[in-house]
């Protein structure tokens, strides 16, 4: 029994000790000679169709694991993008030309054609296409190509009309046919009322800050998941940070006119009254003030760096 | 009467034989094993949690199920014949069709006991996930957390199984173990491209070839109207009417196989 018991023990240890030393070697291997970075932004199979056959029966799981692909791409290169955005940019001549997310519409397009019905990667795979960068791959025409697809799947989906419309709103700055999709969204059996004022109000005053709130609100609304809800809730905060940089911006104007020249830092305006203390964002971050005089939200704030937004349309003469 | 009670004799023997296999543990085990992993990678999915684990647990009793039809079907008969038991088994007082449905019966029973531990398993892991989910994010989700739709799609898989099994069986009153598995699955791979058969004359020229895919068509098992698992993960109504239409097919289909499957093995020579 105890010679049993020892020749286990023994085995054990020489298992655990062969276990260590092969565990050491690999480090040392991976000290010595560091293994080459991997090319993972490749796509060897991009045919949907030709996936769809070889996924068979497993068609479902499949296209889970491709927008677990999807997310994690357009997760990497956006951290990626961000960071570089932070560096001062290079002379024109050596500029890329801005393709940061070439592998995300083939991802989404595969993802969906796995799973015709998978909801999710239709709304946040058209906000991953259509944000311009460094939040996306400013590509609203693929955006709106992926939504029009899952119409052809659920035409009942007045939420994809509604996201549709909101391309075309913000990225695109067509009013007009942003109004047209809410409207059509409004018309499906059980969409919820406050469509049609959208479309209404989108197409009186298009461009306008506070129907690009309503807009936000809306997509805040119907939001699916938490993720969506969190970006409409940014947005939200973006709106609220654009609305008290103009209140700041007029307080510096106040400063140079009463001054003279234009404040540098905040301790200035605060000497000098116009404002209480060092003012914060909506995510309490300091707002920056840059040696021209010109507010706008510091780089390490969840919320930087701001939309640029929709034109306003032109006042109707009276 | 006494033909029934030797035939479920066969089959509870089939069943406490394969519920011994030490292979069929380790299919379930790692089934339950991937069933509980999904709830890891449903958290790096954006919210899509819950549709994952129903994907990726419907997934897995599918193909973990598929394993052990194949794996026991094949073995049913061939272990009896280089075993030698088939002589004293054949010695008794009972015709050999009994012992093809018995040990068919056997197997069914075997699979709907493993399928059950898997649904059992896919709706703990859901019920865990779906515990103290606010309202508010549930009432977006497409189907209820632990929706009781799971069921039907279970139920379908279920009886894929069945047929995949009558498949096996077939095979293995004929043929070795190795090719009634490479067979089966064969037969497993086709039964899901069987759409692509029916629509071969777009992409054939020749009508002859298309004939004949059209053919095949139509004789060879279609698994794939089995497969009504997207439908229920994203809660889309399945008539009534499909499933009566579907499982009488497979009940008719596999009528027909263990019809050939006993009419072989009755001409079968063992000397």
């Amino acid at each position: 029994m105890t010679s049993r018991f020892s020749r286990t023990a023994g085995v054990t240890a020489i298992i655990l000790v062969l276990l260590a030393g092969a565990v050491q070697l690999q480090a040392v291997r991976e000290e010595r000679y560091p293994p080459l970075a991997s090319d993972d932004e490749s796509l060897y199979l991009r045919s949907s169709d030709t996936l769809r056959r070889l996924a068979g029966a497993y068609t479902l799981s499949a296209s889970d694991l491709y927008w677990i692909r999807a997310i994690q791409y357009y997760g990497g290169n956006k951290r990626r993008v961000e960071a570089e955005m932070k560096w001062p940019a290079p002379p024109p001549a050596l500029a890329k030309v801005p393709d940061d997310y070439p592998l995300l519409y083939p991802l989404l397009d595969i993802t969906t054609t796995l799973d015709p019905l998978f909801t999710v990667a239709y709304r946040f795979g058209s906000v991953f296409l259509a944000e311009s960068e460094p939040r996306g791959a400013g590509r609203p025409d693929l955006a709106i190509a992926l939504l029009e697809k899952g119409l052809r799947s659920r035409p009942d989906k007045w939420e994809y009309m509604q996201d549709i419309g909101f391309v075309h709103y913000w990225y695109m700055e067509d009013y007009k046919a942003a109004a047209d999709w809410f409207n059509q969204a409004s018309l499906v059996p059980g969409a919820p009322w406050w469509l049609k004022s959208l479309a209404a109000t989108t197409l009186a005053q298009g461009g306008d800050r506070r129907s690009s709130r309503a807009m936000w609100e809306a997509i805040l609304q119907s939001a699916d998941n938490d993720w969506m809800r969190q970006d409409a809730e940014r947005r939200l905060m973006q709106l609220r940070a654009l609305d008290e940089i103009d209140l700041l911006q007029r307080r510096l104007d106040t400063y140079v006119a009463r001054i003279g020249h234009p404040a540098t830092s905040w301790e200035m305006l605060i000497r000098a009254g116009l404002v209480a203390g060092v003012p914060l964002d909506p995510t309490r971050t300091p707002y920056a003030l840059s040696a021209d005089g010109q507010v706008t939200v510091s780089q390490s704030s969840t919320i930087w760096p701001l939309p640029v937004e929709p034109r306003h349309l032109p006042t109707p003469p009276s | 009467m006494n033909d029934v009670l030797a035939t479920v004799a066969i089959a509870r023997n089939v069943f406490r034989e394969s519920v011994r296999d030490k292979v069929l543990y380790n299919l379930v085990v790692f089934a339950i094993v991937l069933i509980g992993a999904s709830y890891l990678i449903g958290q790096l999915t954006a919210g899509q949690d819950v549709k994952i684990i129903k994907d990726l647990g419907l997934s897995a009793t599918s193909i973990f199920g598929l394993f052990i039809a194949v794996f026991i079907g094949i073995g049913l008969v061939s272990k009896e014949v280089e075993r030698r038991s088939i002589y004293s088994l054949l010695s008794k007082p009972i015709e050999r069709y009994q012992l093809v449905v018995g040990k068919y019966a056997g197997l069914v029973m075997t699979l709907a006991v493993n399928v059950a531990v898997m649904a059992a398993a896919l709706y703990v892991v859901l019920a865990y996930l779906s515990w103290g989910v606010s309202a508010d994010v549930q009432r977006v989700w497409d189907a209820p957390g632990m929706d009781p739709g799971l069921l039907k799609a279970i139920g379908m898989i279920f009886v894929e199984l069945m047929l995949v099994t009558a498949v096996a069986l077939f095979f293995s009153t004929f043929s070795t173990p190795l090719l009634s598995a490479a067979f089966t699955f064969g037969f497993y791979i086709v039964g899901h491209f069987s759409s692509d058969l029916r629509n071969l004359q777009d992409v054939v020229g020749a009508p002859a070839a298309a004939a004949l895919a059209r053919g095949l068509y139509w004789v060879l098992p279609n698994l794939a109207q089995f497969d009504i698992k997207a439908a229920i993960v994203h809660g889309q109504p399945v008539p009534a009417g499909y499933f009566v239409v579907t499982v009488a097919y497979a009940a008719v289909y596999i009528a027909m196989l263990l019809t050939l499957s006993s009419f072989i093995f009755s001409r079968r020579d063992f000397k």
